[in-house]
């Protein structure tokens, strides 16, 4: 026993172990800051702990060349013992690290721990979210599929947009004119070496500013933050209600790590790894490409925004919130901190997740994308068919062939670019309808080149029966209205009342 | 730079200078040396920045196996690619072949982000399955977010043979 106590002192002594645990996890903190509130941040470093385990494990197999990456990944997936799991602990671990690195930053910012004297801190975890989501899409390219490949596409597409360099840093960006192995490969020490050095780096930095600094204590509503004067109450705080991180401290951030732990452990057995889908070539022109969850939300940005906003958003949308992200902690540097005294604050977070929230939500949807296959899958319900004349079915055929389904749904089957068609007959009449398929216009292509007059004439024969029951067909305002019809049964009669349109195609 | 100066003794003049010549020499020699190291790696790292690549005459096929009023998806091998490229080296375009000789060859890549355009050969229109970016048969842009027509390769017909100009992805910053 006594050799055994020895042995560890000269340890202790040779290592410093005592000063170096007093120093760091031994730090002091306040005893209010062991909260559930200040977990998110031990959670996201558990989550980067996991993404270096689970990448080291991928990378014994994984194979990063533009020939062979697409089958080791399928080697991992079905081949290797456990792959699959492997796989999927990495892409689970990525989508819980952004999310709990999101949570830590909005619990940041709400308690106003980004306030002095923590500026320092605020900024490098700012920078730590940069690196983060430069590892998610790296990484999504790693995943070298179909979507990895139109992914680099995508992000090609919007770099070549920078003004009068667009060219050079695209071809940096894919280690070449196109997208080819050396793409791969560039995206590979980037993910592999680069941003996890960069990051363990700026982790080292965080972390040494947490200890320098302190951690936030709990603000109290109504406490202000100043300058001069926080430095002294804050070591009062140490003082007086000062406990050890460990292991004061440390249970909550322990039995968030537990659940975060099985959160990820769960969906990736559950779930499963993300792909890999189709092959990575271009040659795959039946893709549907999607980016990963945490760039969705930017995916739906770029097809929502009328296209003179486009460039400006797009580029300079993510440098104005790097300025405002780094300028932040000295636009309001003291100050209330609770946010109970801070209602723009909240109505800030508010409004950006609803509006992230909303925009990935609509990613997944991409109501603005046509339905590719809507002409030859989609039904059309029987109501939309029945009592129809022979020239008004062809019309209906037409509806059809001529892909028009793709972009406008019947009934809510289709593609919605374009509006639903199931009412159509309601909204607009036959001359109206015939100008807008010949002409197109309001974001809708001209047909006139594509149709003869006859197909136009069936078209628009059925396009103006689709219209609900009891909802009379649109008319011409111009032409006084023919008293409403007695009886219900009057889309018939309102049929046989439109006339063939009569177009002439100039 | 560091805590630990080296402590300088005015009394020992010529000794102090020494070191302070040392210390020049040093940081000097270091510097050269760092620029000796650095400039080849950063030439390394953005060879692909300062060269410009050269579009190169690629060969389509022949020119009949393109029926006339009709556009067909075509296939090259990127004219840069090498072994361990696999399959991203298969570059797909459209071909439109009007009447004779006459041909337009359209990239893949939608004018708005790069995504793969698809053609419907019913409605004559080319649809992008990202934002829904839409183009007549002719690459003209007919609707959606895409800011021009779709990108088009320069073509030539000889020996019987289609050609065309490629080499680059394009982009609204380069293109073919």
């Amino acid at each position: 026993m006594k050799t055994l106590r020895n042995l560890a002192l000269w340890f202790d002594d040779r290592l410093h172990l005592t000063k170096l645990f007093e120093e760091t996890a031994g730090h002091p903190v306040p005893k209010n800051a062991g909260s559930w509130f200040y977990v998110f941040g031990s959670a996201t470093l558990l989550c980067l702990v996991v993404q270096i385990v689970t990448g080291i494990c991928l990378a014994l197999v994984y194979v990063p060349s533009g020939g062979e990456a697409y089958t080791t990944l399928w080697y991992l997936t079905l081949n290797q013992d456990l792959g699959w799991f492997l796989r999927a602990l990495h892409n689970w671990g990525s989508n819980f690290m952004v999310c709990i690195m999101m949570l830590h930053m909005t619990q940041v910012f709400l308690w106003g721990a980004y306030k002095y004297p923590r500026e320092m801190t605020w900024i490098s975890g700012c920078a730590l979210l940069v690196i983060t989501l430069g590892l998610a899409f790296t990484g999504q390219v790693l995943r070298f599929d179909e979507d990895a490949y139109w992914g680099l596409g995508i992000g090609a597409s919007i770099l070549a947009r920078t003004p009068f360099l667009g060219d050079k840093l695209v071809h940096l960006m894919l280690g070449g004119p196109i997208i080819a192995a050396d793409t791969l490969s560039r995206f590979f020490s980037l993910h592999v070496f680069v941003l996890p050095g960069l990051i363990l780096a700026l982790v080292g930095f965080h972390l040494r500013l947490v200890l320098l600094k302190g951690i936030n204590e709990y603000p109290k509503p109504g406490v202000q933050v100043r300058r001069k004067t926080y430095d002294a109450e804050y070591h009062a705080i140490l003082e007086k209600d000062g406990v050890p991180f460990v292991p004061k401290a440390i249970s909550k951030d322990l039995v968030a790590a537990g659940i975060v732990l099985i959160g990820i452990f769960a969906c990736a057995a559950i779930f499963g790894p993300k792909g890999p889908t189709g092959p990575p070539t271009a040659m795959q022109i039946d893709s549907v490409p999607r980016p990963d969850a945490p760039f969705m939300w930017i995916f739906a940005v770029a097809a929502l925004l009328p296209d003179y906003l486009e460039d400006v958003v797009i580029l300079g949308g993510p440098v104005l919130l790097g300025i405002f992200l780094v300028a932040l902690p000295f636009i309001s540097n003291e100050g209330e901190k609770s946010w109970r005294r801070r209602p723009i604050a909240v109505v800030t977070v508010i409004f950006l997740y609803l509006a992230i929230g909303l925009l990935t939500r609509f990613g997944y949807t991409s109501p603005w994308s046509p339905d590719m296959n809507a002409w030859t899958s989609a039904s059309i319900g029987k109501e939309y068919l029945e009592g129809r004349t022979p020239l008004e079915l062809a019309g209906a055929s037409l509806l059809q062939v001529k892909q028009c389904r793709n972009c406008h749904a019947i009934g809510g089957v289709g593609g919605h670019r374009g509006p639903d068609l199931g009412d159509v007959g309601a909204r607009m009449t036959a001359p109206q309808l015939a100008r807008q398929i010949i002409q197109g216009g309001g974001n809708m292509p001209a047909y006139g080149k594509n149709l003869t007059p006859s197909e136009v004439s069936a078209l628009v024969a059925y396009m103006v029966t689709l219209h609900s029951k009891g909802v009379p067909p649109a008319r011409d305002s111009t032409v006084p209205a023919t008293p409403p019809p007695s009886n219900q049964q009057q889309p018939k009669e309102a049929k046989i009342s439109v006339s063939p349109p009569r177009v002439s195609l100039r | 730079m560091s805590e630990g100066k080296p402590p300088t003794q005015p009394e020992e003049g010529d000794k102090s200078s020494r070191r302070d010549f040392l210390l020049k020499l040093g940081v000097g020699l270091n510097i050269a040396a760092g620029a000796m190291v650095g400039i080849p790696v950063v030439g390394y790292v953005f060879s692909s920045f300062i060269k410009k690549p050269e579009l190169q005459w690629i060969d389509l096929g022949k020119v009949n196996s393109f029926p006339e009023e009709e556009t067909k998806l075509a296939k090259y091998k990127n004219p840069l690619h090498r072994p361990w490229d696999g399959e991203t080296a298969d570059i797909p375009c459209w071909v439109r072949r009007l009447k004779g000789e006459s041909f337009q060859v359209f990239a893949i890549n939608c004018a708005h982000l790069g995504c793969p355009v698809r053609w419907f050969s019913e409605s004559k229109l080319f649809l992008c399955p990202c934002h829904g970016g839409v183009y007549y048969q002719d690459g003209s842009r007919a609707a959606g977010p895409p800011p021009r027509g779709l990108f088009e390769y320069e073509t030539k017909v000889e020996g019987g043979q289609l050609w065309i100009k490629g080499g680059v992805l394009p982009t609204l910053a380069n293109n073919p």
